[in-house]
């Protein structure tokens, strides 16, 4: 039992980072109707502004947080107005291909810039650890939890009480419509992009806290295992991928708590198998009536 | 207040449109009449720059607007109820009102209009916490209109408000149409349900693949011979 406790804490980490990168995909796609497969590279990106944040212009945690916020934000926003804008008409598939042409562009760029190698991620925040009953919880665990919460917090808020974010719901049910009520379409989408950025950036610093290395590939296994939270939980839903998030944190620390270390991404992809065949729509997705 | 000239849109290679003529003025109600695949939404999404046209002109208040973005078209005073509704599901009656003033700054005044609206749309206020999806078509209808007017308006433009309503709900819709006219908004409306749109229309155009076709008082289209035997099944 207390083993299974440790691991659900441990679980709620890495879920915190599956579910602030899923929250990206989930509202983009929701949005435009595109998986952006350069997601987990923008999270990478993070990871390096927070890296360079702290070790070169010594910030401490927050600051550096923020910084890799707004830079992966501006950095969303670029490659949506670059490269998405110009096939908003073309098909779906162009601009899938475009965004998987994206990632490779970003995780190539990172090696052209820093190398290949993997670094050290700094330490900002002591590394204490906390024990009660048995169960152990570190610092570092509580600081990722508090701002994961902290900032779904803030997109609850803006997406059900802001202006913008209530234009960003208009837009994603009937794009037309929203349209007919004067909303620039394009700015919308444009937010859309840098919310879902500036949570991938976030994500990236707390990781590079959580397992003190970084790397510019590292973007990938990750955006992968959040991409299928946020179908896991209903893509284009944002509390799905919230839950889906964390949901995926769990099973996977669980399994390889449990001595399936070899197995967890397996057991990750066959869960994704399993909601395709059974829910495609997701968990807390409804089934889409087509009305003729 | 309304000036269509030699309009012609196509979808691909296909002409929606062919050159049409006609006019709104101040205060009136206009019905464009005619059956499915006449041109008559495309009109409308021209007008309200969803869609654009290839040739001919859109003047309102004697000011061009056929390559004015939409954003723009609703600022000049024109606001567009779709066909089939297209309330923004998911979101409550409330939101979907406040998108409708989506441009206006003047929060004072959106609270009047506010009043206004459930004034004449009494249902909503009643489920103004509901989701738009959970409402029937005929308070859908309500949404969109009243979505429409928190633009406050000074041409609306209708699209089939009348679709998939029950007979009773259609009267309805009418007399809040008529009503919001006497009030002082300029109303252009696009029907198949040819009889109840030119019993309120001052004046009506008869639209027959993609071009106008007849045209006088929504009295003389009612009563005319045409008119009858293509849409009034007499």
């Amino acid at each position: 039992m207390e083993a299974f406790l440790q691991q659900l804490i441990n679980g709620l980490s890495l879920g915190s980072i599956y579910a602030l990168i899923a929250l990206g995909y989930t509202m983009v796609y929701g949005i435009i109707k595109l998986i952006n497969f350069a997601h987990g590279d923008i999270y990478m990106v993070g990871a390096f502004v927070g890296y360079t944040a702290i070790n070169t212009l010594h910030l401490s945690f927050f600051p550096a947080l923020i910084l890799s916020m707004v830079f992966c934000a501006i950095l969303g926003v670029a490659i949506e107005r670059i490269a998405y804008k110009p096939l908003r008409n073309a098909t779906r598939v162009a601009a899938l291909i475009t965004a998987i042409g994206m990632s490779y562009l970003l995780q190539n760029g990172m090696i052209y810039l820093v190398g290949s190698e993997t670094r050290a991620f700094p330490q900002v925040i002591k590394n204490k650890v906390y024990e009660f009953a048995g169960l152990q919880v570190s610092q570092t665990q509580i600081m990722i939890f508090a701002t994961t919460i902290i900032l779904m917090l803030a997109l609850q808020l803006i997406v059900q009480k802001t202006k913008m974010g209530k234009a960003m719901r208009a837009v994603s049910t009937d794009a037309d419509a929203a349209r007919l009520m004067g909303i620039n379409v394009d700015n919308v989408i444009s937010f859309t992009f840098a919310l879902g950025s500036s949570l991938a950036g976030a994500a990236g610093v707390l990781v590079g806290l959580y397992y003190n290395s970084i790397e510019p590939m590292m973007g990938y296994a990750p955006g992968l295992k959040a991409f299928i939270a946020a179908v896991l939980g209903g893509i284009g839903i944002i509390p799905g991928a919230m839950f889906g998030g964390f949901a995926i944190g769990i099973i996977e620390t669980l399994v390889s708590g449990y001595g399936g270390s070899l197995i967890k991404d397996a057991v990750v992809y066959l869960i994704l198998i399993i909601i395709l065949i059974f829910k495609p729509s997701g968990l807390l997705g409804k089934n889409v009536k087509e009305k003729v | 207040m309304l000036k269509v000239k030699d309009l012609s849109v196509y979808y691909g290679v296909i002409q929606a449109t062919k050159e049409i003529n006609f006019e709104v003025n101040e205060g009136e109600i206009v019905s464009l009449i005619g059956a499915n695949g006449a041109g008559k939404s495309t009109v409308l999404k021209a007008i309200s720059g969803l869609h654009r046209p290839k040739s001919g002109e859109i003047l309102f208040k004697d000011q061009p607007i056929q390559k004015e973005s939409t954003r723009k078209i609703v600022q000049l005073g024109i606001s567009q109820v779709p066909e089939g509704r297209h309330v923004f599901k998911g979101m409550t009656v409330m939101e979907n009102l406040e998108m409708g003033a989506f441009l206006r700054k003047d929060k004072s005044e959106i609270q009047k209009d506010l009043k206004m609206v459930f004034n004449r749309f009494p249902v909503l206020e009643e489920r103004k916490k509901q989701d738009t999806a959970t409402l029937s078509g005929g308070e859908q209808q309500m949404v969109a209109m009243g979505r429409a007017l928190m633009s406050r308006p000074k041409l609306l433009l209708l699209d089939e408000p009348s679709m998939g309503l029950a007979p009773l709900f259609i009267k309805e819709i009418f007399n809040i149409i008529e009503m919001i006219n006497k009030q002082g908004t300029t109303v252009l409306l696009i029907e198949q349900n040819a009889k109840v749109a030119l019993e309120i229309a001052h004046r009506g155009y008869v639209l027959e693949t993609g071009k106008v076709v007849q045209t006088g008082t929504g009295k003389e289209l009612l009563a005319s011979d045409e008119v009858q035997k293509a849409y009034l099944g007499g």
